[in-house]
């Protein structure tokens, strides 16, 4: 791919940085073609174990939750697509970070003319969008022959799904930066991150939807920024939420996504104060 | 050198030993993250049961079966992978070694390569899996209404033994693969941890055909559901001849043996990338 190689790299604080950024980091995704299929087949076995138990689940008690059975195992195949496309489990651009606190070049890109937030959501963001084309759209096909799954038959749904997807990108982006961010002053954020992922996977709706959660803990997970990873785009896939209630959704999501980034912005700043270069 | 098979098992055993044990010290200079992911460990693999206790709260009986007895699928299928992935787990990174190119340093070292990449980046933290399985395990056992006679006492630890080797034999044998497909680590995943998620439920949940295929393939249905079918009284969805509930140790063995061949094979396959 030599010939498309760029020698002079665009004005940094551009849009088309960032954009080059991000294509840069689909097209890296995409290299690993095995690997990409290998991880596609993994969700879709996950795929078959849950639905069946979410089709069982329903079978005991139609209705649950608000989901009809056809809504209920769409939920699961959603959810897979989601998994990785999210970075629920954490990952993307927090292995590219931690690996340089590791090796000490993370004191070399906080010197870079290119701001270091934007940089890396710049780069997840391109990740998503390979991983959501790949790892996301494979099972869902796959969930669609094997099972009566819902697919959104109005452009407008799916629209909404995708600016969702978006947002759920960007506010798992803010929790996984903050996670990151521990790394300057634990030299190493892989505890923190491993709990992090268990509070993800339980609050995002990933396991179980959060309307099944019982009284407080439900209503507690709903105000978690969570939610907007997995279970908010899930529903508005499912047409679960519909009319003023989706704005608010949307809303929720933009709201934590803000909110995040505006804290990873003001870790940063401390972070920079601090930074220990540790040997050469 | 060691020539019989007892001194060289006893080397393999104690390769795996001084290797794990060096990762053991690595890890703890970490303290703060290793405490942080002991417990993340156990929490996380916890939340499947969690799950399931939700979901018992909106109906009493799954497949027909009720919540002590899928406790105790839950117990012996996450304990059995439990066992296998903290012996064995960690050699699934072999594609990355083979990639890089460190499998040859492995591979001129004086010690069982097989042994050396089992105990690779060894780490306790994944006891939290298998504490939170025996809690569940010991739960349920107390709470199952089962007439407990020597037989179903003695399978409960046999199944166990048998179910890590299971899982065990479908570690090495997944890893194996990574041999001729370096990319393929994640689709062992779908066996393994795929797998135990898959026994942590009924088999009267699944289509018929998953099943079979855990029973004449991929020898998952050993490990605890058709063992359970013995221990908690309950008919077979395939109505297989009763002698498959106490096949354990054979499918173990088979499968054991299976891998062992698969993973030579691949060793003499391998040829290094010339670093």
């Amino acid at each position: 791919m030599a010939a498309k190689l760029r020698l002079r790299p665009p004005e940094p604080g551009t849009a088309g940085l960032y954009l080059a950024v991000a294509r840069g980091a689909f097209r890296r995704y995409s290299t690993y073609r095995a690997a990409t299929l290998a991880g596609a087949v993994t969700n879709t076995a996950f795929g078959f174990i849950l639905a069946s138990t979410f089709l069982a689940l329903w079978r005991a008690r139609p209705g649950l939750g608000g989901y009809d059975t056809t809504q209920a195992v769409t939920y699961i195949w959603v959810s897979q697509a989601l998994l990785v496309t999210v970075a629920v489990w954490g990952g993307g651009f927090q292995d590219d970070v931690q690996e340089r606190f590791r090796s000490g070049d993370i004191a070399v890109d906080l010197y870079r003319p290119v701001d270091f937030q934007g940089w890396w959501l710049a780069s997840d963001l391109g990740r998503a969008g390979f991983h959501l084309l790949s790892r996301g759209a494979l099972p869902v096909l796959a969930g669609a022959l094997a099972f009566d799954i819902r697919l959104p038959t109005s452009v407008t749904v799916w629209a909404v799904f995708l600016l969702s997807v978006l947002l759920a990108v960007v506010v798992s982006f803010g929790l996984r930066f903050l996670v990151a961010l521990t790394g300057f002053w634990l030299h190493d954020s892989e505890g923190v991150r491993a709990v992090m992922l268990v509070v993800a996977m339980f609050f995002s709706g990933m396991l179980l939807p959060i309307t099944l959660f019982p009284g407080a803990l439900g209503e507690l997970a709903a105000v978690l920024p969570w939610s907007a990873l997995v279970q908010i785009p899930t529903d508005l896939f499912l047409e679960h939420r519909t009319g003023g209630a989706v704005l608010g959704a949307l809303g929720f999501q933009l709201g934590w996504a803000l909110a995040l980034l505006a804290a990873g912005r003001g870790l940063q700043l401390l972070a920079t104060r601090k930074v220990v270069v540790q040997g050469g | 050198m060691a020539d019989t098979l007892a001194a060289r098992t006893g080397w393999a055993l104690r390769s795996w030993w001084l290797v794990a044990g060096m990762w053991t010290r690595s890890i703890m200079s970490y303290r703060v993250s290793f405490v942080l992911m002991l417990l993340a460990n156990t929490a996380v693999t916890f939340l499947d049961f969690v799950v399931l206790m939700l979901m018992f709260r909106h109906t009493d009986r799954l497949g027909g079966w009720s919540l002590p007895e899928i406790g105790f699928l839950y117990g012996t299928s996450t304990g059995a992978l439990g066992v296998a992935n903290l012996l064995v787990g960690s050699i699934d990174g072999l594609g990355d070694r083979i990639r890089v190119g460190t499998l040859d340093t492995v591979l001129i070292r004086p010690a069982p390569a097989l042994a050396q990449l089992c105990a690779e980046r060894f780490s306790l933290r994944r006891v939290g899996r298998l504490a939170q399985a025996a809690a569940v395990l010991a739960w349920s056992l107390t709470a199952l209404p089962v007439h407990w006679t020597p037989g179903r006492v003695l399978m409960v630890p046999l199944l166990l033994l048998c179910g890590s080797v299971i899982f065990g034999a479908i570690f090495v044998g997944g890893a194996t693969l990574q041999f001729w497909w370096g990319e393929a680590k994640e689709l062992q995943n779908s066996l393994t941890y795929g797998g135990a998620t898959l026994l942590h439920y009924p088999p009267t949940v699944f289509a018929k055909e998953l099943v079979a295929a855990t029973v004449f393939g991929v020898p998952l249905a050993f490990v605890n559901w058709l063992p359970a079918l013995y221990v908690l009284d309950k008919p077979d969805p395939l109505g297989l001849p009763e002698a498959f509930r106490f096949a354990a140790p054979l499918a173990a063995a088979l499968a054991a043996t299976a891998a062992g061949l698969l993973w030579r094979a691949g060793l003499r396959a391998y040829r290094g990338t010339g670093n």
